[in-house]
């Protein structure tokens, strides 16, 4: 076997040794290594990427010598390894662009402490991109949530630490509805490898059996799944854990965390459930309906906010809404417009949450709208990035957020059926009018002079540590915006190996 | 802080829940019990304006009050309705569910290569060691992170630092603080440690080491011996275990055991997956060094696991692991 194919291998497994070496090493050695390391596996999972879309197929690996039933696999094809380089690259830019922030936030004999959560953070997103065992996802879903917990709770400031522990019993509720959902689907098939399973549940479907304990597993894994990526109304814990977390920990829980979840759903169904099995259960429909209602009440609930964290916060429910509309419409286009607005968000959610920081440190440390007037004029290069990721989500063209509306209401037309047609254009209009009303209003806000105005002042006079992650996540926005077919063509391609 | 929120006029309670803004825990809670804060300064700037809006808000205590007992009824009632629910829908499927025992076609090929050649293939008597340290080794990788995750967030939690042990919080810390109450003076403690103390350590790395040929391992053989260090500090004082467990010496012990399980791992998956073959002597089943790497990496994970045990007792007990 080439040696390209191991580097998926060496990824996770590398990642998860950077976890106890962060511990022994101090901070700020620790936060280099770390930086450096995402480096490396950004280039090691570019590699692989090519490799996949040159050969055009999927690769199972085994891991050990084992073959696949007994032992544990891992498997990469296009979508894995372009879902996994998004993660990579929007993780890397985090903790790059939020580390004065974090030497501020965190106390200093901690911070170690804290990158050695990002890398088995790092380890646990990757496994769960490529595993191809239901139960090693399970694991490592374990290791998300905790880490996740972790980078949130680590800024010791009591709303953290409430935030943390409400954040914590829904994840926990979530894993335990997916385990249980896992216990139920093993039960019936005997298997835990995902292609394995396809089949038995295939043979038993066929037979019309088991079909209760089939529908049931599938609705709680999938519910279990829905809360801990926040699907409405499982959003509730949002704007605390977001809007309080240090700036790369709420980039890292927006844009990744909840993505990762959304993404072993999507996996599931494909290569767990089965597209076909999928039709005959009601559980889609269900996504359909929570995912439109998560796009309206979310952008209400933003539009309500008094505090940019929570607005934005709040987007996020709304954006996860668009999310779930795209599985519930299902399909090839269904599931590609998904899959390409969990790109989209990665790459704009992560701009916003690292620049509303910046924004408030310039304003007097506050969050609210009031102290943020003029704060766009005070700190141009935060103004100008929060303004484009504003557009982003607004969905004006030429930026991601457009590419990925435009998809979705073409997997709606395709959809063809006037059931699904007519409610998506009439949410997709509504939640685009209540996006721009509420990020528009805040982009007028930082660009109105006034404010607090002589006090200008920041902790952190060297800006290219935050400069150049920005350009390069709006350089992502951009790219997802003008050439979006490259991305939905690899997206196809990807799905079309998927199942 | 809080108070405010409760007040605002113009959304009702539910929609407000909804939004994360109100904690069901907050309405229940008395307001005295509210978490402590030591880091309020960062907050002082939003503590006023609350107050200013809480000033202007025109309803009253006891109207508050009602609020908050009719909500708590109906949270009651809800949460009540829905596990009854779910436990109803729970119990209909298990009515669905494979018998105990009964043959599953499907399943039947995987088991049975575990249960018929896995002695052969990994050199265990002990089935289990060998599917979960050879077979799917891959997950119990991923799990004895997990603990060492735990470890780590429980560091982050309760050591303590600037930040959580602000200026006159240090009172409160030492009268409680294990150093007053502790029982390492009491004889009865020593001397029965004394005589338990050996045996558990004994016992413990008995299961350890012999996780291959029968039941224990990793997991439980490193809870013994965590759980007979707890019992060392709890009869001797920490003194006595500062002396050789040191936070620098935990540290590193767990480095290095979950170093040598990644990158040994790492290199038999690696063979494994291009076809080199597994190179590790398996030995002969039944004896001490048999099933290859999975002695080895039940130790590794044994000292994990202890020093992720008396890691937490520690750190319970006084903010820290200890030499620091």
């Amino acid at each position: 076997m080439e040696f390209i194919y191991s580097l998926p291998l060496f990824s996770i497994v590398l990642s998860l040794f950077s976890g106890p070496l962060c511990m022994i090493l101090p901070g700020k050695a620790a936060r280099y290594y770390t930086a450096a390391f995402e480096g490396l596996l950004i280039g090691a999972d570019c590699l692989v990427l090519a490799r996949c879309v040159k050969a055009g197929e999927a690769i199972t690996y085994t891991m050990g010598e084992f073959p696949a039933p007994w032992g544990n696999e891992i498997r990469f094809g296009i979508l894995e390894c372009l879902v996994a380089l998004c993660f990579l690259v929007v993780l890397l830019c985090s903790v790059l662009a939020g580390w004065r922030f974090v030497v501020h936030d965190l106390d200093e004999t901690k911070i170690n402490l804290y990158y050695t959560l990002v890398n088995l953070l790092t380890a646990a997103l990757l496994a769960l991109v490529w595993t191809n065992d239901i139960f090693t996802g399970y694991v490592f879903l374990e290791i998300l949530t905790l880490t996740s917990c972790g980078i949130l709770i680590v800024r010791e400031i009591g709303r953290t630490t409430l935030a943390a522990v409400r954040y914590m019993i829904l994840n926990l509720l979530g894993s335990g509805l997916f385990l249980l959902g896992v216990v139920l689907l093993y039960d019936v098939t005997g298997h835990l490898l995902m292609v394995s399973m396809q089949e038995a549940i295939g043979i038993l479907g066929d037979n019309q059996a088991s079909m209760t304990v089939i529908s049931l597993a599938v609705g709680i894994l999938t519910i279990g799944l829905a809360i801990k990526s926040g699907l409405f109304p499982f959003h509730f814990w949002m704007p605390d854990t977001y809007g309080w977390a240090t700036p790369t920990s709420a980039s890292i829980l927006s844009s990744l965390v909840s993505k990762a979840y959304i993404f072993l759903l999507i996996k599931i169904y494909y290569r767990v459930i089965g597209l076909d099995m999928l039709t005959r259960l009601p559980i889609t429909k269900v996504l359909f309906v929570l995912g439109l209602c998560g796009m309206v009440f979310g952008s209400v609930s933003a539009l309500r906010a008094g505090n940019i964290n929570r607005m934005v916060a709040f987007s996020s429910a709304a954006q996860i809404g668009y999310i779930y509309m795209g599985i519930g419409i299902g399909g090839l286009a269904g599931y590609t417009a998904a899959v390409f607005h969990i790109l989209t968000h990665a790459v704009t959610k992560s701009l916003l949450f690292l620049t509303t920081p910046r924004l408030a440190e310039v304003s007097g440390d506050t969050l609210l709208f009031k102290g943020l007037q003029g704060s766009g004029l005070r700190d141009r290069n935060a103004g100008l990035f929060f303004t484009v990721g504003s557009l982003s989500m607004v969905g004006i063209p030429i930026f991601a957020g457009f590419s990925s509306k435009l998809l979705f209401a073409g997997a709606a037309m395709e959809a063809g059926s006037p059931k699904k047609v007519i409610p998506v254009m009439l949410v997709l209009a509504v939640s685009s009018l209540l996006n721009a009303m509420y990020f528009i209003r805040t982009v007028i806000r930082i660009y109105t002079a006034g404010g607090r105005e002589g006090e200008i002042r920041t902790r952190s006079p060297h800006r290219l540590d935050y400069n150049i992650p920005a350009l390069v996540l709006t350089g992502a926005n951009l790219f997802l915006g003008l050439f979006s077919w490259v991305v939905t063509d690899l997206i196809q391609r990807g799905l079309l190996i998927f199942g | 802080m809080k108070k405010e929120r409760k007040t605002k006029p113009g959304k009702s309670l539910f929609a407000r829940w909804l939004d994360g803004e109100i904690e069901v825990m907050d309405l229940i809670l008395d307001d005295t019990t509210q978490v402590r804060d030591p880091s309020r300064e960062a907050l002082k700037l939003k503590d006023t304006e609350f107050k200013e809006r809480l000033d202007a808000s025109p309803r009253s205590k006891e109207a508050a009050d009602a609020t908050r007992r009719r909500f708590y009824l109906a949270y009651t009632a809800v949460a009540v309705i829905s596990c009854i629910f779910l436990i109803g829908v729970l119990l209909f499927a298990v009515s669905d569910l494979p018998r105990f025992g009964e043959e599953n076609v499907m399943a039947d090929a995987v088991v049975k290569r575990y249960v018929e050649k896995g002695l052969e293939e990994t050199g265990a008597v002990n089935v289990v060691s060998g599917m979960i340290l050879d077979y799917r080794a891959f997950d119990t990788l991923g799990e004895s992170h997990v603990l060492f995750t735990a470890l780590i967030c429980v560091m982050i939690l309760l050591r303590i630092d600037k930040k959580n042990m602000a200026a006159g919080y240090e009172d409160y810390y030492t009268v409680l603080s294990d150093r007053y109450y502790s029982l390492a003076g009491d004889n009865i403690i020593r001397y029965s440690g004394t005589v338990i103390i050996p045996i558990i350590f004994i016992y413990g790395i008995y299961i350890l080491v012999n996780g291959q040929n029968s039941p224990g391992g990793g997991f439980s053989g490193g809870a013994v011996m965590g759980a007979g260090m707890i019992i060392f500090a709890a009869a001797f004082g920490f003194e006595r275990t500062d002396r050789f467990f040191t936070a620098r010496v935990s540290a590193y012990t767990t480095f290095v055991s979950l170093m040598f399980y990644s990158f040994a791992k790492g290199f038999v998956f690696f063979t494994g997956a291009n076809g080199l073959g597994n190179p590790i002597p398996r030995g002969t089943p039944g004896a001490i060094f048999s099933g290859g790497l999975i002695l080895p990496l039940d130790i590794a994970v044994g000292l994990v696991v202890a020093c992720t045990m008396f890691g937490f007792y520690s750190l319970f007990r006084r903010g820290s692991i200890g030499g620091d």
